[in-house]
């Protein structure tokens, strides 16, 4: 592998090749080195101002960039929907424009609408990183994801991964799929026809509709979030029935191969998509995703800060 | 440089360090990559060998603690520094092939004061080009090699390029 990092922006996974998503991940080894040390922090993105813009809310990713941010040294601004113009007719446009006067250097947006990052990055100088756009793409979702696996299992070529839950309104689910085909992973879809239609074969990936079929398969699992708040009647059978058909319950963890790695991006239904005492099992790497996240979110600020624009 | 001239200055050089640092167990040989590590590891073969004794090496990559963030069109990649701690009552040896600016050392010695507080940092080179443009200077040179700016020092190693040992200036 010997490319070299030329990208200012991280919209999603598919545009990026395979070696640049192992390139992200070696320089995530690096950065993951400096939560080790005495300071915690490097002089990366001195003088660097990022602006974590998000127009959903967001705890853990916003958390996550920030503290990136300082990590490498760069001032922070944070705006919510809530504190910006737009609550007050501006554009999204104008917004960006503002941020840009400003000298922001680093754009981080979450935004409802697929695209919201891409029409930012095309118009502005400064970098733009995607943290999630409607259900399109979650970059560093997806690249902490892919660290994870390959540490714990030393390698993503091969391994066959499950994701499993509400696929077709998952902005994680669609960065994972991209990602993991490039790495050379099988991966299989599981969830109720309606939220995994077949029409996601195309992608190259296989679909199920029974998880007990797919579970004593598979080296990763990897649940989604049930989005309560994304969720319409029509495409969904109900918490109760969903538990019982797609719940990863104590009993059906049983199934599961004794290294398969369980995983979920948070924040956790407790009893709906995983039962406790699962996600808070031996097999489970919730918590090295949050720490990787940082690593990688650190990896990607470098990269597309560091750039010369 | 051939071969036997590069294994020649190393091993000067590793009598050295032994000469200045009567405890070669307290002195980590810090590499910066990719063939600072390299030349890292080869010195410390040589302490072993001359003093009987062990000597640690560790990683320091300073692209995060550089100088020109933003003022280039690609990215390296960066790899993973690793020393040993803690350094508070070690001598730190940062080695590298070649000393021109004087710039890569300052991050250098940035990113070892991250990891701790040593007692000291000492400076190995393969090759001093001179044109500094810190006031850094080396403790241990395996050969001074006065250079235009055009010029270019080319530095081969048998580990990390493949090709047999040498050292040599290429004008443009």
């Amino acid at each position: 592998m010997s490319t070299r990092w030329t990208r200012k922006d991280l919209l999603g996974l598919r545009e990026l090749s395979g070696d640049e998503i192992n390139f992200v991940l070696e320089t995530t080894d690096a950065f993951k080195q400096v939560g080790t040390r005495e300071i915690k922090k490097v002089p990366a993105l001195r003088g660097k101002t990022l602006v974590n813009f998000f127009v959903e809310p967001s705890t853990r990713t916003r958390t996550s960039f920030e503290l990136a941010a300082f990590r490498l040294s760069a001032d922070v601004i944070n705006i919510s929907a809530t504190t910006s113009s737009l609550t007050k007719g501006e554009t999204l446009k104008d917004t960006a424009r503002n941020l840009e006067a400003l000298h922001a250097d680093i754009i981080v947006l979450r935004h409802s609408s697929a695209g919201a990052p891409q029409f930012l990055a095309n118009r502005l100088k400064a970098s733009v990183i995607n943290a999630g756009d409607g259900a399109h793409e979650h970059p560093t979702q997806g690249l902490l994801d892919l660290y994870t696996i390959r540490q714990r299992r030393g390698k993503i070529a091969g391994l066959h991964v499950a994701i499993i839950g509400d696929i077709l309104f998952s902005r994680v689910a669609r960065s994972n799929i991209f990602g993991l085909l490039k790495l050379g992973a099988r991966v299989t879809l599981v969830g109720p026809s309606t939220l995994v239609p077949r029409e996601f074969e195309k992608l190259g990936v296989e679909v199920s509709h029974r998880i007990e079929d797919v579970l004593p398969r598979t080296d990763v699992v990897n649940l989604l979030r049930i989005q309560h708040e994304r969720q319409r009647r029509e495409y969904f059978p109900g918490l109760g029935e969903y538990i019982r058909l797609f719940g990863l319950t104590k009993e059906r963890a049983k199934l599961l191969k004794q290294d398969c790695l369980i995983m979920h991006p948070g924040p956790i239904n407790r009893g709906v998509e995983i039962d406790s005492e699962v996600a808070d099992g031996l097999q489970s790497v919730i918590l090295d995703q949050v720490t990787n996240g940082l690593a990688v979110r650190m990896a990607v600020l470098y990269l597309c800060g560091g750039i010369a624009t | 440089m051939d071969a036997g001239a590069v294994r020649r200055a190393l091993r000067r050089i590793a009598h050295e360090i032994i000469e200045r640092n009567p405890q070669p167990e307290s002195v980590v040989l810090a590499g910066i990559p990719s063939r600072g590590v390299e030349i890292a590891r080869r010195i410390a073969a040589f302490i072993r060998q001359i003093a009987k004794k062990d000597v640690s090496t560790g990683v320091i990559d300073v692209a995060m603690h550089r100088d020109d963030v933003g003022t280039r069109k690609e990215l390296p990649v960066v790899r993973a520094s690793k020393l040993p701690v803690p350094l508070e009552d070690r001598t730190v040896v940062i080695v590298d092939d070649v000393l021109y600016t004087g710039r890569t050392v300052r991050a250098a010695m940035d990113a070892i004061n991250s990891f701790g507080r040593p007692a000291r940092i000492q400076l190995a080179v393969l090759v001093d080009r001179g044109h500094r443009e810190l006031p850094i200077r080396p403790d241990y040179v395996g050969k001074n090699l006065p250079t235009a700016t055009g010029e270019q020092i080319q530095v081969r190693l048998q580990e990390t390029d493949n090709e047999p040992d040498a050292v040599w200036l290429e004008r443009e």
